[in-house]
Order: structure tokens, then C-alpha cells, then sequence
């Protein structure tokens, strides 16, 4: 039921439940509405992959930013304030006109949630981990990624100690663009490669 | 806690859809926003708060995740003491 009819709405029996727990804490003074309001919009919106779009928009417009980027990855994006345990080591590979990179783990699912967020659930399913390293063009078809016959595709396995971000290349047409703007048009697939 | 703690897997992972957090009525969220805010508070982790889920969850099996959540949260909140009244 949409918003507008809030007030006609019944109030469910756990809906109630929910709102009597969160007012008890309020009225004990342990946390505030406001608190809650904090961690809700960080893990519904803030933890998605826009900590990655950033990074990426920043390389395509600072290109010492994007030199340092390739050069030690955990240490540019840290210039970001992006990182923490699951962002370590993190290599940022730059996918071109000759070459396409796409990130799997077929050991487990590393994955770097502190520029991407949450994995999404084809990533740790058996069918992707196993077959992109075998047949990564099939794969990235049947994923709706057409790679130019004459693009090389290269495949990084993220580990523990090493977790890949794709540097896509700057979209065509982008020219007059703000770094916001840019940042707008990098989704995760593109920084997993599974997108171009 | 990180979202690093956060199960992805199985019946005590929250609802995703590609990789973001689904809350299909704002209650929902609430109850998720109580949750990690108590445990930010509280200095815990989602490993603290996962013996809960398992047991609502195993209390009702096929109920929807925010119904098991949601009384999880209330016996989270109650064994630290916190749904005593002011």
C-alpha cells in the first residue's frame, strides 16, 4: 500500500511490535529515532556500490589519481576515506580497448564491501565461480556483456589477500560531465566486469 | 559492526536483491535499523545477534524473514536487559 493511504492503513500486530520496541528505546534514553534513521539509510543506500562508482569517477577525471589508483589501489581509494578490513589489498585493474577484466573468487567469495557493499547472489553461485574462469566470453553473453571479438578477456580470482576492482573505460559521449554525474553511470557490474 | 558480518547465505541472511538490502514495508527496515543500531551501541556483532534469528527462525519455519526477525530482536533486546520498562 503506497504512503498517500498511510493514514487508512491498519497497523499490523508486528508493525506494532517493531514501533513499541523502538519507542521503548527512545523513551530510555539509549538511542534516538534520529540514530536509527542513521543506520537504516547507511545499510538501504550508502552500502551499495557508490563508494566504487566514486573511485572510478575520480580516475576518469584526475588522471594522477588514476595513476597512483593502478599503482597501489588500497592506498588511492583510502585518499577517498573508503576502506577498512574487506577493502585490503585491494588491485585495481583497468579494463581498455585491447582488454576486459572480470573479477570472480572461485575459492570462496571474497569481494570488497567497502566500495562495492554487499555481493550480489550470482557471484557466489557455483555456475559463475566455475565457469568465468573456464569460458568467461560464454559466461559474460549469457550475462548480456557482449566483448569485441578482438578484446582479450583476463580473469583475476580474488583472494584474501587480493581483492580486484575494474577500472571500466570512460563511457563515450561523457565529455562535459561532473565527477557526480559520472560516478551516476558506473554501476557494480561494470566494476566487477560483467558489465561495459 | 561492518556489513563484512552479515550473512549472505541461507535463512538467516537478510532479503537482497542484487547485492541491496530489500525491505518491503518501512517496518522492516526499523526493525533492521533497531537491530544494528543496538548492536553499534552495545559494541557487537551480527555473530552476537545470529543465535536469535536461528532460533526464530527454527520457531516458525516458512514465516516470512522479518516476522522471525522481528521477534529475534525482541529476545535480543530483552536478554540485554533493554525492554524493561523505563
Amino acid at each position: 500500500m503506497s504512503e498517500d493511504h498511510h493514514h487508512l492503513r491498519v497497523v499490523s500486530p508486528i508493525e506494532a511490535r517493531v514501533t513499541a520496541l523502538e519507542e521503548l528505546l527512545v523513551e530510555k534514553g539509549y538511542l534516538s529515532h534520529s540514530d536509527i534513521d542513521d543506520f537504516v539509510q547507511r545499510y538501504e543506500h550508502d552500502l551499495g556500490p557508490l563508494n566504487g562508482a566514486k573511485v572510478v569517477a575520480r580516475a576518469w577525471t584526475d588522471p594522477a589519481f588514476k595513476e597512483r589508483l593502478l599503482a597501489n589501489g588500497t592506498a588511492a581509494i583510502a585518499e577517498l576515506g573508503f576502506g577498512g578490513p574487506e577493502g585490503d589489498h585491494m588491485i585495481v585493474v583497468e579494463s581498455t580497448d585491447e582488454v576486459h577484466h572480470v573479477v570472480v573468487c572461485t575459492l570462496c567469495s571474497c569481494y570488497p564491501w567497502p566500495v562495492l557493499g554487499l555481493p550480489p547472489e550470482w557471484y557466489k553461485s557455483a555456475p559463475y565461480r566455475s565457469r568465468v574462469v573456464r569460458e568467461p566470453r560464454a559466461v559474460l553473453t549469457e550475462m548480456g556483456c557482449e566483448v569485441p571479438e578482438d578484446v582479450r578477456i583476463e580473469v583475476w580470482d580474488s583472494s584474501a589477500e587480493a581483492r580486484y576492482l575494474v577500472l571500466p573505460p570512460r563511457p563515450a559521449g561523457a565529455d562535459g560531465f561532473t565527477e557526480d554525474d559520472l560516478a551516476a553511470l558506473v554501476t557494480r557490474d561494470h566494476m566487477i566486469g560483467v558489465a561495459r | 559492526m561492518s556489513t563484512a558480518d552479515l550473512d549472505i547465505d541461507g535463512a538467516v541472511a537478510p532479503p537482497r536483491r542484487n547485492g541491496e538490502l530489500i525491505f518491503d514495508a518501512p517496518w522492516q527496515g526499523r526493525a533492521f535499523g533497531i537491530c544494528v543500531a543496538v548492536l553499534d551501541r552495545e559494541g557487537l556483532g551480527w555473530g552476537d545477534f545470529r543465535p536469535h534469528l536461528v532460533a526464530a527462525i527454527a520457531a516458525e519455519p516458512g514465516a516470512d524473514y522479518y516476522g522471525a526477525f522481528t521477534a529475534a530482536l525482541d529476545s535480543f533486546l530483552a536478554d540485554l536487559g533493554l525492554t524493561t520498562p523505563a
